[in-house]
């Protein structure tokens, strides 16, 4: 197995981390803004605003849990400050002992024991500043790229992403998976009309049944919407890219996933429990998919787009590849690395993927993203229910 | 003969991509399944948008990648315009919801 290196953190569960925030995790609405506050305060602390964590049940209750977990428990977070309101569903305390179980330091705050928003502020903030103190005395070690789990994602896709950056990060998912390591493919949205292909890869017939049970189940919900998919996917900015329908960007966003075989099929946020190729179900709005995997464990991201797109994560560095030439010039300030070159016929596939798995090392060792730098801590849970 | 550059992923494909910003008259060589010939844009073809490299009837399957990427839904002559406006998408129809049961097998 050919081999390659990274500095990381190691975590007390094993899992290793490419970076070392401390995580001020709101479980509730009702907390984000007092957890937005704690960040302001509190130097290396980060945090994101959502709208979920209470009136929640069943399988939608389960998800949001397991997205909240996921993000405590990812190695890139050295600890959290679990903050809730108090009366929600989505208790602040279990979601704290879940990520405990991880051996990282975990801590509770809640605006109703704490004597309101001001008493909860100054106590996470008293909390977060120790761990910020002890988190800075690690120091950073080699590590194989076998404990790497790398997304990949496109957003704000043109005719060019099935031609350039797409089959580049393929390229680069291969070499991951031959290094020992894992990539997660995902919107499953975006592959209807590929699934075929990914189907004919899968390790087992299993595998290929549940792509296709995956599959099936995205495109029922669209039909029982009542209208053309196309009306919400392709995307206004797709179309003007160039991409006909979803079949055409589904062909273009199957070429992320290299060419190894599917070992497995994930839920959403869950983690993978196979090295390789997996394919975690996710919708393909940009965000909720980052989210997913995320929470599923990913400490990078490799993120495609050709209409350009600031998208980032409050605790994954995203590196995000431009599909042309034209976009990266205008949009340099969020985009890392142009795969246009491709397309004009100056650097060769193969190339360009080298130069994403140099980027990917040199990223995973410390170096900031452009999404990192302006601060775009981007969070969305995929709700798979209604709220009651 | 014009320099603009685009592309035919696979020999099976009746389309081909824009890779510059193609005129309206502009004459391009195409070459698909061992034929080469000469044929004329009809529309502007901006980058990164598809042209028929042969004439496709309503109807037909709109190749990409040697896939499936649509239907026509209206005549289309060679070097036209191909988007929106004469390919139909076939999956995700909840608007043709009888013909979509009858795809998934349900």
């Amino acid at each position: 197995m050919k081999t390659a290196q990274f500095w990381g953190y190691r975590r007390p569960d094993g899992r290793v981390g490419v970076r070392n925030h401390v995580l001020i995790l709101p479980t509730i609405v009702c907390a984000t803004q007092a957890a937005k506050q704690v960040t302001e305060l509190v130097h290396g602390t980060v945090s994101f605003i959502h709208q979920h964590g209470c009136a929640q049940v069943g399988a939608d209750y389960e998800q949001t849990f397991r997205t909240y977990v996921g993000m405590g428990t990812n190695p890139n977070v050295y600890g959290v400050v679990v903050m809730g309101l108090g009366c929600e569903t989505h208790q602040g305390r279990s979601v704290a002992q879940e990520i405990a179980k991880s051996g990282k330091p975990v801590e509770l705050v809640s605006i109703q024991n704490h004597g309101g928003t001001l008493g909860a502020i100054a106590e996470a903030a008293r909390i977060a500043a120790q761990m910020v103190q002890d988190a800075s005395a690690l120091v950073r070690e080699p590590f194989d790229v076998s404990e790497l789990i790398v997304g990949t994602e496109c957003g704000g896709s043109d005719a060019c992403s099935g031609l350039s950056a797409n089959p580049a990060v393929g390229y680069v998912s291969d070499m991951i998976v031959d290094r020992g390591g894992t990539a997660i493919l995902a919107e499953t949205t975006e592959l209807i009309g590929a699934e075929h292909l990914l189907a004919n890869r899968a390790v087992d017939d299993r595998v290929a049944k549940k792509v296709y049970e995956v599959i099936e189940a995205m495109e029922k919900r669209a039909i029982a919407m009542g209208v053309d998919i196309r009306t919400g996917n392709p995307s206004p900015g797709n179309r003007k890219g160039g991409l006909t329908t979803l079949e055409e960007k589904s062909l273009g966003a199957a070429a992320k996933a290299g060419t190894r075989p599917l070992q497995e099929l994930i839920h959403y946020a869950e983690r993978p429990t196979k090295k390789g190729l997996v394919w975690m179900d996710t919708p393909g709005h940009d965000i909720e998919q980052l989210t997913g995997m995320v929470a599923g464990g990913a400490q990078i991201v490799l993120f495609t787009s050709g209409r350009g797109t600031p998208t980032g994560s409050p605790i994954a560095p995203v590196i995000k590849i431009a599909t042309n030439t034209s976009m990266f010039e205008r949009m340099r300030e969020n985009m890392d690395i142009n795969a246009g070159t491709i397309i004009e016929g100056k650097e060769s596939l193969e190339s360009v993927g080298r130069r994403i798995f140099d980027e990917l090392l040199l990223t995973a060792s410390g170096k900031l993203t452009k999404s990192e730098i302006l601060k775009q801590h981007d969070f969305g849970i995929w709700r798979i229910g209604p709220t009651f | 003969m014009s320099s603009y550059r685009f592309v035919i992923l696979n020999q099976k494909d009746n389309v081909a991509t824009a890779l510059d910003d193609i005129p309206a008259g502009s004459i391009v060589k195409v070459t698909r399944q061992d034929r080469e010939y000469d044929m004329t844009i009809k529309q502007n073809i901006e980058f990164g948008h598809k042209f028929a490299i042969v004439s496709i009837k309503k109807g037909e399957d709109i190749l990409k990648y040697g896939e499936v990427i649509g239907v026509a839904s209206s005549d289309i002559a060679e070097g036209e315009h191909v988007h929106v406006h004469n390919v139909e998408g076939k999956r995700g129809r909840g608007d043709k919801e009888h013909e979509d049961r009858s795809i998934l097998g349900v």
